[in-house]
């Protein structure tokens, strides 16, 4: 099989499947040889699933053979973040408490992929439970950024923001719950998206903040990433947070590329102290890119986002603190029995000592005091004023435009090591992010050129809640102009992998 | 292991004046869990009704159960409550291995009723009103069995095993005011409060109320005071009472004990308390106090209750008739005494006799069969009423052959203790066993005569005019008949024998 197909968009990959130019078995072969060739020099995966996967291709196969009507990603095969359960492959979330541990039922959103015939390849690598910006603080090693080996793939998703850049795989699943999904887009040169909280079921999502915590695509084009979007996206039964709203048109958005008359809102509070020169100038050229095609470009203040980062680490760690305790060695993963028997109190304190790693001790501790008696008002009750506060920014920026914009990430991909010591410079990296988690807003970061080093930086989008379809609309017509202008798909400049090259 | 001096119980309530406080857990009947769909059963096999939600495995959610707030709702009406218009669940958290997620989702400071009453009727038929703070929502935890040690208890044990059955059954929490006023009767109302919470669960249909099993258990706070003008004292918890005379005992021991702390100058341990069946005393469970912080937080995994007021008007219009109503209305339509009213309801027999009178017997003779005949059964045999080999049907049936003559009072009581050894329906049984009251004029006919001919003296006296003297003649011809004669037919016959009628 040519190394050629995997390079290809999912869409394009879809199009060969159902052209009969390629078989979904072959597709799913290409990229597992891929992973095998390059994932050494990655540890993008942290578990492969190439029988299973296989199987799945084999089945769509014969099933297309039939002449049976399939689902137009049937066959295209997926990476899924290690946070999300899935029914018989091992499930971590990146730490060594749930080392083993095989989930004995799939998440809503792997029940639709399996659904669909989507080949499951395997599980990628995450910040230990997602808490983190550089995948560093996975129990399995950090992942590497394919741009530059000794650099960080973003995080906590880097596992699946490198397997997409890498072309180990097509497509991908993330969760974001203050950036995970679009600042390692961001940082790798490929698309991640935050659907609306609520679009996409959390049943089956290890859960750090459940008020945050949305799942969504993760690819390398605003096209791939509707067409996931719209495969995952829907009400669950299983999860009352779940948006009874019927699936938008994101695809047809996605291909639409016109931005006329559309009213970009850029945040002042997000594009100047802080960020980096060229990440600057990538987003103010994005935008001359888009006024240029006939959108208008505004300027919008939310006051509250300087207030967005300090609530964010109170909600996060309060919520994450109360959905951890349930790993405590008693029911399943890790169980650290101390020497010479122990009380269950106590297997509990040392299975939790030696399953957690220093990043998640540090938020649940922050959580538990924040959620403590004689503080909560000062900090959990304060973090939500806080919260409908950046909700009313949103509100009223909305009012005078469509969407808002502002640079990803502050940065390229830092190096490896840089950040890990320094708590406070790592979720100054989410700055741009978090808002919308706590609005629960949608939000989509599409590559906006190469920055400092000859590196990938990103343009983020945001909408109201349920007008996901204006991220794609907007992505996908800035994806246009400046692949246009760059004469092809910045992941081409990316260099070669030593592995990847045949 | 008791070291507080006790006081005796009327010097104590002499002294002091006490006050309750008692929540009721009830767990509800539905067919699944309060946020799972795993079946909602007692005594499966451990660890067999569970999903990956009741395991609390990671990823799984939490979904409301909708028959569980229509529950609570009832309760809560039935309370006299208010309904929450917008309430939200909370996570209470504590690390135990019976908590799955080491969380309980609970209702913190936003129950879903609160605000009610309730009118407790004593056994002399004096009435207590109990205030109602709030009833909450919450789901029940799984059960630690420890092995290993003597007692069963977790000191001493060397392994526990943990059934996640019941982890996430659905319960409801109904928390009271301070009882006060009440004096010397405090533990009877305690009893009789619980007794009056547990009659409504089963009247509304939300729960088959089991004490035995655990449906209902309360948890009883007592305090002392000098005087009913005094500030509150310090309350202990006796935890997980299960049964109406283990609250009247616990509370009775909780005043005399805390009254001999208090006379010695001492200060009551706010803490909780394990009752023991075998010596009716508490003994001290884990101190608690007011510091214990479970971090509180609203629940993020479920979005808030809002039950519309056209549902909760929906509910209210289709409450049954509840207990106390009822018990007004029979006394009226039955024409009971007060004090025979008390003493059916007091021996449980209350449903049984409105079902009897169902059935077609008068109130009058389902009264005299329950609380007579099979009163003294079931105290004979140590059980209840209910538990009695006999329905309510069988009794009127029964009845009904002894209001049309087919058998009398005494063979009634005879085909009864068939009934009762299981050998069939009344009419049945007198067929079978040929119990019917023989008013056959031929046979009867030869008996008098032949009692006549054997009793000329008493012949004589009834012929004198002692016509009360009959009796002699009737008694052996019952004999002769083993009691199935109709004796009013023997009696016109003899008269008609001896040409006096």
């Amino acid at each position: 099989m040519s190394n050629d197909i995997i390079r290809r968009s999912a869409a394009a990959q879809a199009a060969a499947l159902q052209a009969g130019e390629v078989s979904a078995e072959e597709l799913t072969r290409a990229h597992l040889d891929r992973i095998e060739a390059v994932d050494g020099e990655l540890n993008a995966f942290l578990h492969l699933n190439q029988e299973d996967a296989l199987a799945t291709a084999r089945d769509v196969d014969s099933r297309r053979t039939a002449g049976e009507q399939l689902h137009p990603l049937a066959g295209v095969p997926i990476a899924v973040k290690d946070v999300v359960v899935t029914k018989g492959m091992p499930t971590t979330a990146g730490s060594k408490i749930l080392e083993g541990w095989v989930p004995p039922y799939d998440a809503t959103l792997v029940e639709r992929l399996r659904e669909a015939g989507l080949p499951i390849l395997g599980k990628t690598n995450m910040d230990e439970f997602a808490m983190g910006s550089s995948t560093e603080t996975s129990a399995y090693g950090p992942t590497r950024n394919p741009w530059d080996r000794e650099r960080i793939p973003g995080g906590s998703g880097g596992g699946s923001s490198a397997a997409v850049a890498a072309y180990e795989a097509p497509l991908a699943i993330g969760t974001d719950t203050g950036g995970s999904i679009r600042q390692p887009g961001a940082v790798t040169g490929t698309v991640g998206v935050k659907p609306t909280y609520g679009s996409v079921s959390r049943y089956g999502l290890i859960a750090m903040a459940s008020s945050l915590d949305q799942a969504g695509p993760v690819t390398r084009t605003v096209e791939d990433s509707a067409l996931l979007h719209e495969l995952i996206a829907g009400h669950d039964v299983r999860d009352s947070t779940s948006l009874p709203d019927p699936v938008g048109s994101y695809v047809e958005a996605a291909r639409r590329r016109d931005v006329k008359g559309l009213r970009i809102g850029v945040i002042e509070e997000l594009k100047g102290e802080g960020f980096a020169a060229e990440v600057r100038a990538r987003f103010q050229e994005s935008l001359e890119q888009l006024e240029q095609a006939g959108a208008e470009i505004v300027r919008v203040s939310c006051p509250n986002f300087r207030y967005a980062l300090g609530a964010y680490y109170l909600i996060m760690p309060s919520e994450a603190s109360s959905n951890l305790a349930k790993f405590d060695g008693m029911r399943f993963g890790l169980r650290v029995v101390p020497e010479g028997g122990a009380t269950a109190e106590q297997v509990m304190a040392a299975t939790r000592g030696a399953g957690f790693g220093a990043e998640v001790k540090r938020r649940i501790l922050l959580g538990t005091y924040a959620l403590s008696a004689g503080y909560y008002d000062a900090y959990y009750g304060s973090a939500q004023k806080v919260r409908t506060l950046v909700q009313r920014d949103f509100s009223a920026a909305f009012e005078k435009v469509d969407v808002l914009a502002s640079p990803t990430a502050p940065t390229v991909a830092f190096h490896l090591g840089e950040k890990l010591d320094d708590p406070m410079a790592m979720y100054l990296n989410d700055i741009a992010t978090i808002p919308a988690n706590l609005a629960g807003t949608p939000g989509i970061s599409v590559p906006s050129g190469l920055a400092e080093d000859g590196l990938p930086a990103g343009i983020q989008f945001l909408a109201p809640a349920r007008a996901d379809e204006r991220l794609y609309r907007v992505g996908g017509a800035l994806e246009a102009l400046l692949e246009d202008a760059w004469g092809g798909p910045l992941l081409d400049k990316a260099p070669e992998l030593a592995g990847g090259v045949n | 292991m008791r070291t507080d001096p006790l006081v005796d119980y009327d010097e104590a309530v002499d002294r002091y004046d006490p006050v309750l406080g008692i929540e009721v857990h009830v767990e509800l009947g539905t067919d699944t869990k309060m946020f799972d769909g795993a079946p909602n059963v007692f005594a499966a096999d451990p660890n067999t009704a569970i999903t990956p939600v009741s395991l609390g495995l990671p990823g799984t959610l939490p979904v409301v159960n909708g028959k569980a707030i229509e529950y609570a709702i009832k309760i809560g009406l039935a309370l006299n409550c208010q309904i929450a218009e917008h309430c939200r669940f909370a996570r209470k958290q504590y690390f135990y291995p019976d908590l799955t997620k080491n969380f309980q989702t609970s209702q913190y400071d936003e129950p879903i009723a609160f605000d009610g009453w309730i009118d407790v009727e004593l056994e002399d038929g004096e009435t207590v009103r109990v205030e109602i703070e709030r009833a909450h929502m919450e789901e029940d935890a799984g059960k630690n069995t420890h092995l290993g040690g003597a007692t069963g208890r977790i000191q001493g044990a060397t392994r526990s095993l943990v059934d996640y059955n019941r982890a996430g059954v659905p319960l409801v929490e109904i928390v009271t005011r301070p009882i006060e006023g009440v004096g010397e009767r405090a533990p009877e109302v305690a009893a009789a409060y619980v007794r009056t919470l547990r009659d409504i669960f089963r009247t509304l249909q939300v729960s088959e109320a089991r004490m035995e099993r655990g449906n209902v258990r309360a948890d009883v706070n007592v305090s002392l005071r000098p005087s009913p003008e005094s500030p509150l004292g310090t309350r202990t918890e006796t935890k997980n009472v299960n049964s109406f005379r283990s609250i009247e005992r616990s509370v009775r021991f909780e005043i005399s004990r805390q009254a001999g702390i208090l006379d010695a100058g001492g200060t009551v341990v706010q803490e909780t308390r394990h009752f023991h069946e075998d010596t009716g005393e508490t003994s001290s469970g884990r101190v608690k106090s007011d510091a214990e912080d479970y971090r509180y937080f609203p629940e993020p995994d479920l979005v808030p209750v809002a039950p519309s007021r056209a549902w909760v008007e929906e509910l209210r219009a289709a409450l049954p008739e509840l207990p106390a109503a009822r018990r007004r209305r029979l006394l009226g339509e039955w024409g009971y005494s007060d004090l025979e009213m008390r003493d059916v309801i007091n021996a449980g027999a209350l449903d049984l006799i409105e079902s009897t009178v169902a059935a077609g017997a008068s109130p009058q003779a389902a009264r005299k069969w329950w609380m007579g005949e099979l009163a003294r059964t079931a105290k004979e045999h140590e059980t209840e009423l209910e538990q009695l080999a006999v329905t309510p049907a069988q009794i009127a049936e029964l009845q009904g052959l002894v209001d049309g003559r087919k058998i009398n009072d005494k063979i009634a009581k005879q085909v009864l203790g068939k009934v009762l050894e299981g050998k069939g329906d009344p009419a049945a049984i007198v067929e079978q066993e040929g119990l019917a009251v023989v008013s056959d004029d031929s046979v009867l006919t030869g008996a008098v005569d032949q009692a006549i001919a054997e009793n000329p003296d008493v012949v004589e006296k009834i012929k004198g005019g002692k016509v009360q003297a009959i009796g002699a003649l009737i008694g052996p011809i019952m004999k002769a008949t083993r009691g199935q004669a109709d004796a009013g037919r023997v009696r016109e016959i003899i008269m008609e024998r001896l040409g006096l009628s």
